[in-house]
């Protein structure tokens, strides 16, 4: 990792490309550990209204009571020392519309990123978050003419209560898990969209959520909300520096569709190996209504995440296509849920990790189909590609399925990048790491094409890094 | 100019394969090396081009005076070396004419690619060469192909890389003699006086197709015999039992 001094960025040589850093210039640092006080000095900086200020208190609770879940998930849990982290930190600005506004060093940052230019190439509409709150905010005047809101969680929550409260922390329950909990007590930053009835948001929204200061936890909350027969796409990128110390990210992503609405939300994670990447994400979908996540995970040192949809109304449908990636020294510990909770829902799952040398992937799927219900159909299919004979793949798929009206399917696979298909690669010239690149951008090939097209570009950069990294 | 052999030994752990063998292919010759199962030819193509199964203990490869036995497998074939393989792999969800781009792009400088329509042009002159339907381009490279398609999708790769050396291993096993007339005709539209062949068979049938200047035989690790087009004959009818180490008689 680079700290960047004050002179032009383009000086900085790294390999990868977020593993850099400016100096912190925070006016707000909650400071380390996390107690009530915290949730209140977070709650006074951001002016929270008194319902979200005890909801925090009450969420603080329940993580603090709710054990580790080391009962099923990985013992790495246990290294993470909540006190060692600062839960809050900001300049205190607000988000700036204009890049120009953006101070300079975080205008550096996402420069590099490459968020500005993809936003004039192909986005509605651009978050970008800086450690605990957005930096920048902007939509096209287009969408925002249609009615379409995107503002930041603290903007959709004062400007927009009458939403924002309606279905905040319904999706999700504060106590689904420790970290929704953790999430429900210090959360700042992330989006609220809501795109009003019949408005099909054409261009993709894109948040992008950075870290730039260590020993230091993201904790951002998203809520989107798709009206009746709306329809948006919604991507996020994220970065940090490799830091010595640990940094932890820890979402909460709620998404309505309601009758006939249809969201999809893309996802390229790009986490240094230090961060503990503990997300929890979940969708309604209500009669007719889609929801799809479409979800790629590299980097990171342990991933859990496990997108969801509760398909509640008639014919609704849910999909979750993922992509994991674990390299040494990392666990990707991925899935879905899909939870069928009326007549004629359909789910779609369709899983592929990677795990190379000593990294390990993990896939988790859970398919609840109760018995009164009739017509709903599963399709799971997870495929694991091991490359090196250290890597390590474990698949934990739960199907619950009552009654006898339904279909389910579930298929898996575990293959293996040989050394003779490494050999045949190498003999037409390629190098190591091309051959593995190749081989395992083929091995996603067909999930890739659901990517839009500049993230399926930035998917097969982000191998390519990952597999020069991984060979000697 | 040529590709040099020097008393190479060559073994799998416990097991020596390769006995000291010498052999030099000069640009424009076409070498045949026959011999029985188990002699050594197919180890002789894999240690030319670098498979880590096979350790050199001793001798010299040397490519246009260059020794190559310090190479990584990737660098040789950079610098002009090419093996068809007996088995080629399948490497699933990557097509065909993205192989073939990612392979010579690699012989381009860093940050250099290659022109698509050019590229485009050549592989489809030279697929229709080879009679391939043109859905090849887009299919994943050898995967679900037939024991023929495979065969004639080295030769493709062959004519796309043009190498300097290309040593083709068993390339007749699996065809029926329609596919070996067409993967024949490839290999004899790439034979020039820039580019050394060493064909590597076990029956003279190919070389019927593919005429050799030079014939060797390979018994125990060793080039035991050496001749002319007519040597490859008298093998198809004699079998190999008769031939005797020549080198080792001048030995004696």
């Amino acid at each position: 990792m680079v700290t960047a001094p004050d002179n032009d960025i383009s000086d900085i040589k790294v390999d990868n490309v977020g593993d850099f850093t400016f100096p912190e210039r925070n006016k707000y640092d909650s400071g380390f550990g996390i107690t009530d006080k915290t949730v209140d000095f977070i709650a006074d900086v951001k002016n929270d209204p008194d319902w979200i200020r005890e909801f925090r208190h009450k969420a603080l609770k329940i993580f603090q009571d709710k054990p580790m879940p080391t009962h099923w998930a990985t013992k790495d849990l246990e290294n993470i020392k909540f006190d060692e982290f600062r839960y809050y930190l900001s300049d205190g600005q607000k988000p700036k519309r204009s890049w120009d506004d953006v101070p300079e060093d975080v205008k550096k940052t996402f420069d590099r990123l490459g968020i500005p230019e993809q936003e004039r190439k192909f986005l509605a509409g651009v978050e970008a978050q800086y450690d605990s709150e957005a930096a920048y905010s902007n939509i096209k005047a287009a969408v925002e003419e249609q009615g379409v809101i995107f503002v930041n969680s603290t903007e959709g929550l004062h400007k927009h209560p009458e939403i924002f409260r309606k279905w905040f922390g319904k999706v999700i329950p504060t106590g689904d898990n420790k970290f929704s909990a953790l999430n429900s007590a210090v959360f700042s930053g992330g989006s609220f969209i809501y795109v009003p009835p019949g408005v099909k948001v054409k261009h993709p929204l894109q948040a992008y959520f950075r870290i730039n200061s260590e020993q230091f936890g993201q904790f951002e909350r998203t809520l989107i909300i798709a009206d009746e027969g709306a329809e948006v796409m919604y991507m996020e990128g994220c970065t940090a520096p490799k830091f010595e110390t640990a940094t932890l990210h820890s979402a909460v992503v709620e998404l309505v569709a309601m009758k006939g609405a249809k969201i999809q939300y893309v996802t390229v994670q790009n986490w240094s190996s230090n961060v503990f990447n503990l997300v929890t994400k979940r969708g309604i979908a209500h009669e007719d209504a889609e929801v799809r996540w479409i979800d790629c995970n590299i980097g990171s040192r342990l991933t859990m995440k496990y997108p969801g949809v509760i398909m509640k109304g008639k014919r609704a449908r849910g999909e979750v296509i993922s992509i994991a990636l674990a390299n040494s020294g990392q666990h990707q510990d991925t899935g879905a849920k899909m939870v069928h909770a009326a007549d004629d829902t359909t789910s779609n799952v369709i899983s592929k990790s990677i795990s190379i040398g000593q990294g390990r992937s993990t896939y988790r799927g859970l398919v609840h189909i109760p018995k009164h219900l009739k017509g709903c159909k599963n399709n799971t299919e997870c495929d694991a590609l091991l490359i090196n004979s250290n890597s390590h793949t474990d698949t934990y798929p739960a199907i619950s399925v009552r009654g006898n009206q339904h279909s389910t399917q579930h298929e898996a696979s575990v293959s293996q990048v040989s050394a003779d298909q490494i050999f045949y690669l190498m003999q037409r010239g390629l190098t190591e790491a091309e051959a593995m690149s190749l081989s395992v951008n083929g091995f996603i090939n067909d999930l890739a094409k659901e990517f839009p097209m500049e993230y399926s570009v930035e998917l097969k950069r982000l191998i390519d890094l990952e597999m020069e990294g991984s060979v000697g | 100019m040529s590709l040099e052999i020097k008393a190479l030994h060559a073994q799998i752990p416990g097991r020596e394969i390769l006995k000291g063998l010498n052999l030099t292919i000069n640009p424009g010759e076409v070498h045949a090396i026959m011999g029985p199962n188990g002699s050594g030819k197919s180890t002789l193509s894999k240690v030319l081009c670098g498979h880590d199964d096979y350790e050199v203990t001793s001798g010299e490869v040397l490519l246009d005076g260059e020794n190559i036995l310090d190479m990584a497998v990737d660098a040789r074939s950079r610098a002009g070396l090419f093996l068809a393989f007996q088995y080629p792999h399948e490497i699933p969800g990557v097509s065909n004419a993205n192989f073939l781009r990612a392979a010579l792009k690699a012989r381009l400088p860093k940050g250099e690619d290659i022109d698509a329509v050019r590229f485009y042009k050549q592989l489809y002159a030279r697929m229709d060469q080879l009679e391939m339907d043109r859905s090849f381009t887009s299919r994943s490279v050898n995967e679900g192909f037939s024991g023929g398609e495979k065969k004639r999708n080295e030769i493709l790769q062959l004519m796309m890389l043009e190498p300097k050396y290309a040593i083709l291993d068993e390339t007749d096993s699996g065809l029926d003699i329609d596919a070996l007339k067409i993967v024949s005709r490839g290999v004899n539209a790439m034979r020039s006086e820039n580019r050394g062949f060493l064909v590597i068979t076990h029956y003279q049938r190919l070389l019927n197709y593919i005429q050799p200047d030079i014939v060797h035989v390979l018994k125990d690790g060793r080039i035991v015999k050496t001749g002319g087009k007519e040597l490859s004959l008298e093998l198809e009818e004699r079998g190999y039992d008769w031939v005797t180490d020549e080198s080792l008689a001048t030995a004696a």
